[in-house]
């Protein structure tokens, strides 16, 4: 558990990065600071390892105060990853992982297993292990940087926009990966960025930090989205809060209608044959979904060529937004719903979605928790 | 030719010489610009005066630098240690700047990077600054290798023995043959000397040539 008793970073000239913070990231949590430029949450952030020290309040690390511990033995005991990965342009992958256990007095051969270890745990294939930091990508070497953080497995993480700077389709994938990560290891993180959709896909807890450094607000994903305490984070979380907080709800109490399909392969009589519908649904030989046809404009067997993959699919267990995102992106206008081993267990329209949602907001998500900390502003 | 050859034993012991007074003070040199180069990045406002100060070393004309040295040494005008002390300063006042520009050129990412992994100052300044700084540090060792190959010439002018010798004697007996052989030697030891440091350079940074 990271603590923050009333802290303040001030410098000269009397401005202040953050204001009498007080605010615990709990063990084994994703926390997530978040705020717009100049709200000193890398400020928060470098604190905790000291690389800035606070003017005054305290920083406790499971209850031990982390300005009387040695600065370098403290930042050795806590996992730390910055944009660009920051690694060691000079040593080979391995050999930045090995890092910390290696000024841990380990000796070389066992930091080096280890580093092979962790390498192989955020998805790094053993073959980059003696290339060098440039000859990998973006994404890769922002691996490394996690890797290298978890390498002397170290009870605290502390993220400054560590994915920030690569593009959508690898940060995407770098979250999940972390997700999975978190699901095995239960750090506790504590993790910066000025995206608020990438607060809520990761955040046990976000908390929200205004200009000055002063929080605004701090709750768990879908409490921030279904009220937020002020109108600086309703502004912060965005338009379509409304839409993203059904990423959180339980899955819609909706019947599925059962949906007619072809096989792969099948000849365009037998499309034409299964349904009246202008748009048919095709599955593999393990009856998983894999695209639409239109039946009528078939003239060959039904190959992978003629599938339309343009809509998602939701799992059973998903909450609503899931199965809303699969019945407006499929052509049909029918969301495909798989189960949880991913067959075809039905479809829905949106309007029968909508029908099943709750209408308003949950009673436990519309009155402020004990942890919204500062009254809206007069 | 055949003076040459006559002399091949001379002026390979000449060479010799050339090499030790050039090539000790280089190393000498380096090892005390170091903790200079270090100290002058570490603190600003210091850095003008120890920086600004050995590039001021390096305007003293070389002949009255080693006419001055057995004055401040005590020692007698024929002695190799004028010389060495001479060149050491020389280098000093050329890889001064070098480190400091070498330390600064350590992307501030990684350096706050391997604080963060908890390195103390000194640990990470031998684990990942100076390798770091060995691209712009080997840059900075050429020029003063060649630079001094070439000062020492200039010793000969105080008797003491060494490539220089060819040209000053040659000079004095309008002997071109013995001027071209002293220029010829100059030019070669400068370029070992500029090998031998881009050797040492492409051993040591094996990852700056990864990924290209």
């Amino acid at each position: 558990m990271i603590r923050f008793e009333g802290v303040t970073k001030r410098y000269a000239g009397g401005s202040a990065a953050v204001d009498d913070l007080t605010l615990t990231a709990p063990t084994g949590q994703i926390t997530v600071l978040v705020g717009p430029s100049g709200c000193g949450k890398t400020t928060t952030l470098r604190m905790v390892n000291r690389m800035i020290a606070p003017t005054s309040g305290t920083i406790t690390l499971d209850s031990r105060d982390t300005a009387a511990l040695d600065a370098a033995e403290l930042r050795r005991g806590i996992g730390y990853v910055i944009q660009h990965a920051g690694l060691f342009p000079h040593r080979t992958i391995v050999d930045n992982v090995a890092t910390v256990p290696r000024l841990l007095g380990w000796d070389t051969r066992r930091a080096r297993d280890r580093a092979m270890e962790v390498l192989d745990r955020v998805g790094l294939d053993s073959t980059y292990a003696r290339r060098y930091p440039a000859q990998l990508s973006g994404g890769q070497q922002q691996r490394v940087g996690v890797a290298r953080a978890l390498a002397a497995d170290p009870p605290v993480l502390l993220m400054d926009e560590p994915f920030s700077a690569v593009d959508p389709v690898v940060r995407e994938q770098l979250q999940a990966d972390l997700l999975r990560l978190q699901g095995d290891l239960a750090k506790t993180i504590l993790f910066v960025t000025h995206d608020i959709d990438e607060a809520i896909t990761l955040g046990d807890q976000i908390a929200v930090l205004r200009v000055g450094g002063r929080l605004a607000q701090v709750d768990p994903p879908e409490r921030l989205l279904a009220n937020p305490v002020d109108d600086f984070v309703a502004d912060f979380v965005g338009r379509d809060r409304g839409y993203r907080a059904l990423g959180f709800q339980a899955p819609p109490r909706v019947a599925l209608a059962a949906e007619p399909t072809v096989a792969l392969g099948a000849s365009p009589q037998q499309a034409r044959a299964a349904t009246a519908d202008a748009w048919l649904l095709v599955v593999d030989d393990a009856g998983m979904p894999v695209g639409w046809v239109q039946p009528a404009h078939l003239t060959t067997a039904i190959g992978p060529e003629h599938l339309h993959r343009g809509g998602t699919v939701a799992r059973q267990d998903s909450p609503p937004r899931a199965y809303l995102d699969a019945a407006l992106s499929s052509p049909s206008g029918r969301g495909v719903i798989v189960a949880a081993d991913g067959r075809l267990a039905g479809t829905v329209t949106a309007g029968e979605v909508v029908a099943a949602l709750p209408h308003g907001i949950p009673e436990s998500l519309a009155t402020q928790g004990d942890s919204t900390r500062e009254a809206p502003r007069a | 030719m055949t003076w040459v050859w006559e002399h091949l034993g001379d002026i390979g012991g000449y060479a010799v010489s050339h090499a030790l007074l050039a090539g000790i003070p280089l190393v000498v040199g380096l090892l005390l610009a170091l903790p200079l180069g270090w100290v002058a990045r570490r603190y600003p406002p210091i850095a003008s005066v120890v920086v600004g100060g050995s590039s001021l070393l390096y305007t003293i004309p070389s002949l009255a630098l080693f006419i001055l040295m057995p004055l401040v040494l005590g020692s007698k005008i024929l002695d190799a240690i004028n010389v060495y002390v001479a060149m050491t300063i020389y280098t000093v006042a050329l890889l001064v700047r070098t480190v400091a520009d070498a330390l600064g050129a350590v992307p501030d990412a990684t350096r706050q990077a391997a604080t963060a992994m908890g390195y103390r100052g000194f640990g990470r300044l031998v684990a990942v600054d100076l390798p770091l700084a060995v691209p712009v540090l080997a840059a900075g060792l050429r020029v003063a290798a060649v630079s001094n190959v070439s000062i020492v010439s200039v010793a000969s002018l105080i008797g003491y023995p060494q490539l220089g010798y060819y040209l000053t004697d040659g000079y004095q007996r309008s002997f071109p043959l013995e001027i071209g052989v002293g220029i010829v030697g100059c030019l070669l030891l400068a370029l070992l000397f500029d090998g031998a440091i881009r050797a040492g350079e492409w051993a040591l940074t094996p990852w700056a040539r990864a990924g290209r």
